[in-house]
C-alpha cells in the first residue's frame, strides 16, 4: 500500500509526487551525517570553553526539526510564491543586516550577530538565498522584455548587500553573494567580453580586499608562506587527514578535535577525515556532487528563465559554501570562515540552508508541460 | 495515471500561464528559444566548473591522507620556534662588564583539573614554599581551568622541595629570568624586563627587539667603575643634605658618550615591581628643571661668539632691572659696573640679562635650537622629558633664560650643551651605545674654538676664585659653574626649595669630561653654615667624583701652579697685565 495515492490532489499529495525524492533524501542524509560528526567533534570544543560536553549536539539536534520543517514547507510553494516570499524575506534580511551594524555586538573584530529573543542570529546567512531569488527575478524579467530596469535594480541591490557585508566585515559571504550574482548574470546571457571584464574586476576586488582588510591579508600571507605566521589550525587539520588515512581511526578516536578551535564548525571536515577516513570524506563529497548535478539537470528540464536563474543561484551558493569550506580545510586556499552545508554546527546556517534548499526543491519540482 | 495527473495540473496552470506570458508577447518564440538555449549551455558550463573544484578537492584529499610522508618533521617545523626562544642578549658596559644577563629557572604551575584534593595539595605546598598564601593557592587549585601559575622563578632548592612532595597535577615550566648582577647600579639606564622577559623600561625597552634577536651582547658607553663612584658620591650627598633626590652625569666631551648617569632615589631592577614611581623616575633624562645660573655659560658663550661684548667689556649692575612684573636682581649684589668675567664669577643676573638683551631673542632661540634644547634629548632611552620653553618667547623670557629661569631642560641636555661649550665648539649627540667603529662621530659646530677657550677660562675662574671653589679637585684643573634655582610652585617660586647643581669639566686646559651633580631640595647644615646653594652642596660632589674617577679614566694630575697652565687659562683684563685670577 502506498501511503499517498498517485491521484491524491491535496497540497501534500501533489508535492510528494512532484518533488525530487533523491535530492530530498540526500539533504536528509547530509543532515544526519552532520549530527553524527557534531557528536564526534563538538564535545572537546564545548569542554574547552567551559560548556556542557553535549551543549553543541543538543543545540544542533533541536534545530534540525525546524530546519527540515522549513525546507519542506517552503518546497510546497509554487514558483510565483517563491518569488514573493523570497523578495519579502530579502527586504527583511536587509533590515536585519542594517540592525546588525547598528546594535550587533563585536565578536573577534566583526559585527555579524544579532540577538533576538535569546537566540543569536547571523543575518548574512539568510541574505544569500533571498538575494539569489530577487536577483533572478530581476534578471529574468528584463531578459524576457518586461518593462523593468531589472539589471540596474539587481546591480543596485548587489552593491547594497556588498556594502552591508563588507561593513561587518564578512568577506567570505561577500564572495559567495558575488559568485551568485555573477553566475546569474552569466546565465542571463552576459556577453563574453563582459564576462572577461567582470572576471578581472573580481580578481581586482580580491586583491583590494587583501590590502584593505588586515585579517584577509594575514590569512593569505599565511597561506602563501606558512612560515610567515601562525598556521596552527591548518597544520592540525593536515595531521588529522594524515592520521585518518583511508578508513579513519574510528569513531571518537580522533585527536585533532582537541586542538582545533573550530573543530565543530569550520574544520568539521578534518574531524570526519580523521575519525572516519577518506571513505567518509568521499561519501560527503559524493552527496554534494549528487545534489548539485541532480538539481542542475532538473533545472535544464524547466524552460522558465526565472526558475533557471534562481535555482542555479541557489545551487551555486550551496556548492560554493561546500567548496570553500573543504578547500580551506585541505589547504587548497586561505582559510575562510564558511560552514559546510548541513554538516557544520551553526543554527543560523542550518535554518538559512533549510530555507534556501526548500526554495531549490520547490523550483525543481517536476512541472509536466512545464513551459510557462 | 500520468495522464490524469497532467490533466489535473493543467487546469490550474493555464490561468497562470496567461498571466506570465503576457509580458512576453513582444517576444518572438525564436528569441525566447535562443535565451533558454544560451542559459542551458551556460548552466552546463557552470556545473562543469563546480565539478572541477570538487575534483581538485578529492585529489588533494588523496594526496594529504595517503601520499604524504610520516608527520614527525612536519610537526617539528610547525612549532613556533621564535616564540619559544627565550635567550635575551646580555648588556655589558664599555669594558665588557656584565650589566644584565639571563638565568635559567623553573616556574611552578598546576592543572587544577588533575589535582585530586586541592585543600591537601595547598596545605602541602606551603610547607615547601612558605611565602605562598594557603587560601590563595586553594582558590587557584579549585578553579575549573587547565593551567594556573602558582609561583614563577623558583630556585633549584625550591624546585627540589616541591618535587619531593609528589603532588600530581603540578608541573614546572623552565624559563629564563632577567638578572641584573649589580643591583641598583645604572638601574635607570638599563631599565628592566618583565616576568616574560619583555623590556619595560630603559635600554631593555628601547632595544627590546634587537636584544631578543641578537645573541651578541649590547655594549653600552657606561663605565661600571665610574658609574659606581658617581652613584656613591651622590648618595652620600643626598643623605648629608637630606635632599629628596639627586642626579649626576659624566660625559665624554669629545664624542657625547655617557660614562655614568645616575638618578636617586633608585631601585633594584631585579625587583622592579616593588619600586615606587619616584624611584623609577629618571631625573637625569625624564625630569626637566629650571637649572639656574649654569645657563650663564651659554649666555656668555653666545654673547662672546656673536661679538656683542668682548671679554674686557662689561655691564652696569648697579640697579636691579624691572621688566613688567619681574624684578631681576643679584644674589651677591656688587652695585657697580661689572666686567664679563666678574659677571660670570659673581653670577650676576643683571649682567647676564643685559648680555642676553644685546644678543637678542632670535639669536638666543637659534642658539638653544642648535644645542638641541628646544626638543626632547635624542638619547637611546624611552624615558625622555620634553623641555618646557616659553611660548611666546618674549623679551623678558630672553632675559630670565639668560640666568636659567623660565625654561626647563633635562640635566642630560645641560651636560650635552656644556660639552659643546668646552670641547672647542662642537655639538655631539648624547649616546649610551658604544659604537664599534673608531671613526669620530658626526658633530656640528656651534661656537668658534676661540670662544670655547674663553668659556673655559671663565669656568676655570669660577673654581679658582669664584662660587665654585669647593669643586677644586687638586691637580685635575676643574672648571665649572654653580647653579641654584628656586623650584617653581603654583605660578611662583618657593624660596626654600632649591635645585642646587654644579656643572664642571676637567682638565680645563684640554677638557675630556663634563661632570654634573644636582641635588633636589637639599637642606643646608652646620658645615655649610645653613647654605644649600650649588657652590656649597653640589660642588663638593664634583670635586670628590673627579678625584675618584680621573685616575680610572687615565687623566693625569698636573701642577696647577705651573706657569704654562696659567698662560692658557688666565684672563688678561687690561694691558697693564692685571690678572683677574689674582682677585
Amino acid at each position: 500500500m502506498r501511503p499517498i495515492a498517485r491521484d491524491d490532489t491535496s497540497i501534500m499529495g501533489r508535492w510528494w509526487w512532484t518533488v525530487d525524492h533523491w535530492t530530498l533524501c540526500s539533504f536528509a542524509l547530509l543532515t544526519a551525517f552532520g549530527l553524527v560528526l557534531t557528536v564526534a567533534a563538538s564535545p572537546p570544543v564545548a569542554e574547552r570553553i567551559g560548556l556542557d560536553p553535549l551543549h553543541f549536539v543538543r543545540n544542533q539536534a533541536i534545530l534540525i526539526g525546524p530546519a527540515l520543517a522549513m525546507m519542506i514547507s517552503v518546497s510546497l510553494l509554487d514558483p510565483r510564491s517563491i518569488r514573493r516570499v523570497g523578495a519579502i524575506a530579502f527586504a527583511g534580511v536587509i533590515v536585519l543586516l542594517g540592525l546588525t551594524l547598528l546594535i550587533g555586538p563585536e565578536i573577534k573584530g566583526a559585527t555579524r550577530w544579532l540577538s533576538i529573543a535569546g537566540f543569536s542570529l547571523q543575518p548574512s546567512e539568510f541574505v544569500k538565498p533571498t538575494f539569489a531569488i530577487v536577483a533572478a527575478w530581476m534578471f529574468s524579467a528584463r531578459r524576457l522584455g518586461e518593462d523593468v530596469p531589472g539589471y540596474l535594480i539587481s546591480g543596485i541591490l548587489y552593491l547594497l548587500v556588498m556594502g552591508l557585508l563588507l561593513a561587518q566585515p564578512d568577506v567570505g559571504q561577500a564572495i559567495v553573494v558575488s559568485a551568485i550574482w555573477f553566475t546569474q548574470w552569466f546565465l542571463a546571457g552576459l556577453s563574453i567580453a563582459w564576462v572577461a571584464v567582470l572576471g578581472t574586476a573580481g580578481v581586482a576586488a580580491m586583491v583590494g580586499a587583501y590590502f584593505f582588510f588586515p585579517h584577509v591579508a594575514s590569512r593569505i600571507d599565511r597561506f602563501l608562506d606558512p612560515a610567515s605566521g601562525d598556521s596552527y589550525q591548518i597544520d592540525r587539520a593536515m595531521e588529522a587527514f594524515l592520521n585518518g588515512g583511508l578508513l579513519g581511526r574510528g569513531a571518537g578516536e580522533g585527536v585533532a578535535k582537541a586542538y582545533l578551535p573550530d573543530a565543530h564548525a569550520d574544520f568539521i571536515f578534518a574531524v570526519a577525515g580523521e575519525e572516519f577516513g577518506l571513505v567518509a570524506c568521499f561519501l560527503i563529497i559524493a552527496l554534494f556532487v549528487f545534489i548539485i548535478l541532480r538539481s542542475l539537470f532538473r533545472v535544464l528540464e524547466a524552460n522558465d528563465l526565472f526558475i533557471m536563474l534562481a535555482a542555479t543561484g541557489l545551487v551555486v551558493q550551496f556548492a560554493l559554501q561546500a567548496i570553500i569550506n573543504m578547500a580551506s580545510t585541505v589547504n587548497l586556499m586561505p582559510t575562510k570562515g564558511m560552514t559546510l552545508p548541513f554538516i557544520s554546527y551553526g543554527g543560523s546556517s542550518l535554518l538559512a540552508l533549510g530555507f534556501g534548499m526548500g526554495m531549490l526543491l520547490a523550483l525543481t519540482r517536476s512541472r509536466p508541460g512545464g513551459h510557462t | 495515471m500520468i495522464f490524469s495527473r497532467r490533466k489535473l495540473m493543467s487546469k490550474k496552470r493555464r490561468g497562470r500561464q496567461r498571466a506570465a506570458s503576457k509580458p512576453c508577447a513582444a517576444f518572438t518564440d525564436k528569441r525566447m528559444e535562443h535565451v533558454v538555449e544560451v542559459s542551458h549551455t551556460r548552466i552546463l558550463f557552470a556545473g562543469a566548473m563546480l565539478m572541477l573544484a570538487f575534483g581538485a578537492i578529492s585529489v588533494r584529499l588523496i594526496d594529504i591522507a595517503l601520499l604524504q610522508e610520516a608527520t614527525e618533521p612536519r610537526v617539528a617545523h610547525s612549532t613556533r620556534v621564535e616564540a619559544m626562544r627565550m635567550d635575551r642578549a646580555d648588556i655589558v658596559d664599555r669594558n665588557g662588564v656584565l650589566l644584565a644577563t639571563n638565568l635559567n629557572t623553573a616556574s611552578l604551575y598546576a592543572n587544577p583539573r588533575k589535582i585530586l584534593d586541592p585543600n591537601e595539595a595547598a596545605r602541602q605546598l606551603i610547607t615547601a614554599l612558605p611565602e605562598l598564601r594557603e587560601a590563595e593557592i586553594q582558590r587557584l587549585l579549585k578553579t575549573d581551568r587547565a593551567f594556573v601559575w602558582l609561583r614563577r622563578n623558583l630556585t633549584p632548592r625550591q624546585q627540589q622541595s616541591v618535587n619531593a612532595l609528589g603532588i600530581p597535577g603540578l608541573y614546572f615550566q623552565s624559563a629564563e629570568t632577567r638578572v641584573y648582577p649589580n643591583g641598583p647600579l645604572a638601574a635607570h639606564i638599563l631599565g628592566f624586563a618583565d616576568i616574560d622577559n619583555r623590556g619595560i623600561a630603559g635600554i631593555e625597552r628601547s632595544f627590546d627587539t634587537s636584544l631578543r634577536e641578537n645573541s651578541e651582547p649590547l655594549r653600552l658607553t657606561i663605565d661600571t667603575r665610574v658609574q659606581h663612584a658617581l652613584q656613591d658620591e651622590l648618595l652620600k650627598a643626598k643623605v648629608e643634605f637630606n635632599a629628596i633626590g639627586a642626579t649626576g652625569i659624566i660625559m665624554d666631551v669629545n664624542n657625547g658618550e655617557i660614562l655614568a648617569m645616575a638618578s636617586l632615589p633608585d631601585y633594584d631592577p631585579n625587583y622592579a615591581g616593588q619600586a615606587l614611581p619616584d624611584q623609577r623616575f629618571n631625573r637625569a633624562t625624564l625630569g626637566v628643571y629650571e637649572l639656574g645660573s649654569t645657563f650663564k655659560i651659554f649666555t656668555a658663550a653666545m654673547a662672546l661668539d656673536y661679538g656683542v661684548v668682548k671679554m674686557s667689556g662689561g655691564y652696569d649692575a648697579t640697579e636691579p632691572i624691572r621688566v613688567s612684573r619681574f624684578l631681576i636682581r643679584d644674589y651677591h649684589a656688587k652695585k657697580r659696573w661689572l666686567s664679563v668675567p666678574e659677571i660670570f664669577m659673581y653670577s650676576s643676573n643683571i649682567g647676564a640679562a643685559k648680555m642676553a638683551q644685546d644678543v637678542g631673542t632670535e639669536a638666543q632661540q637659534e642658539f638653544f635650537g642648535q644645542l638641541g634644547m628646544l626638543h626632547p634629548a635624542r638619547v637611546e632611552l624611552p624615558e625622555v622629558g620634553a623641555p618646557i620653553i616659553p611660548t611666546p618667547w618674549r623679551p623678558v623670557s630672553t632675559m630670565t633664560i639668560s640666568y636659567g629661569h623660565g625654561m626647563a631642560v633635562s640635566p642630560l641636555q645641560l651636560v650635552s650643551g656644556v660639552s659643546a661649550m668646552v670641547n672647542g665648539g662642537l655639538v655631539h649627540r648624547a649616546t649610551l651605545i658604544r659604537s664599534p667603529s673608531t671613526e669620530p662621530r658626526a658633530a656640528k659646530r656651534i661656537i668658534s674654538a676661540r670662544t670655547s677657550l674663553e668659556v673655559r677660562r671663565l669656568m676655570r675662574l669660577v673654581v679658582e676664585t669664584g662660587t665654585g671653589k669647593n669643586a677644586a679637585a687638586e691637580g685635575y684643573v676643574v672648571g665649572g659653574k654653580t647653579g641654584t634655582a628656586d623650584k617653581p610652585a603654583n605660578g611662583g617660586y618657593r624660596r626654600r626649595s632649591l635645585i642646587s647643581s654644579f656643572i664642571g669639566a676637567f682638565p680645563m686646559q684640554a677638557p675630556r669630561y663634563v661632570v654634573l651633580a644636582l641635588l633636589d631640595e637639599p637642606q643646608g647644615n652646620k658645615a655649610t653654615h645653613g647654605y644649600a646653594t650649588g657652590g656649597w652642596v653640589a660642588a663638593p660632589i664634583v670635586k670628590r667624583v673627579v678625584a675618584r674617577v680621573a685616575p680610572l679614566l687615565g687623566v693625569r694630575p698636573v701642577d696647577e701652579t705651573a706657569p704654562e697652565l696659567h698662560q692658557v687659562l688666565d684672563i688678561n683684563l687690561n694691558r697693564e697685565g692685571r690678572q683677574l685670577a689674582s682677585y
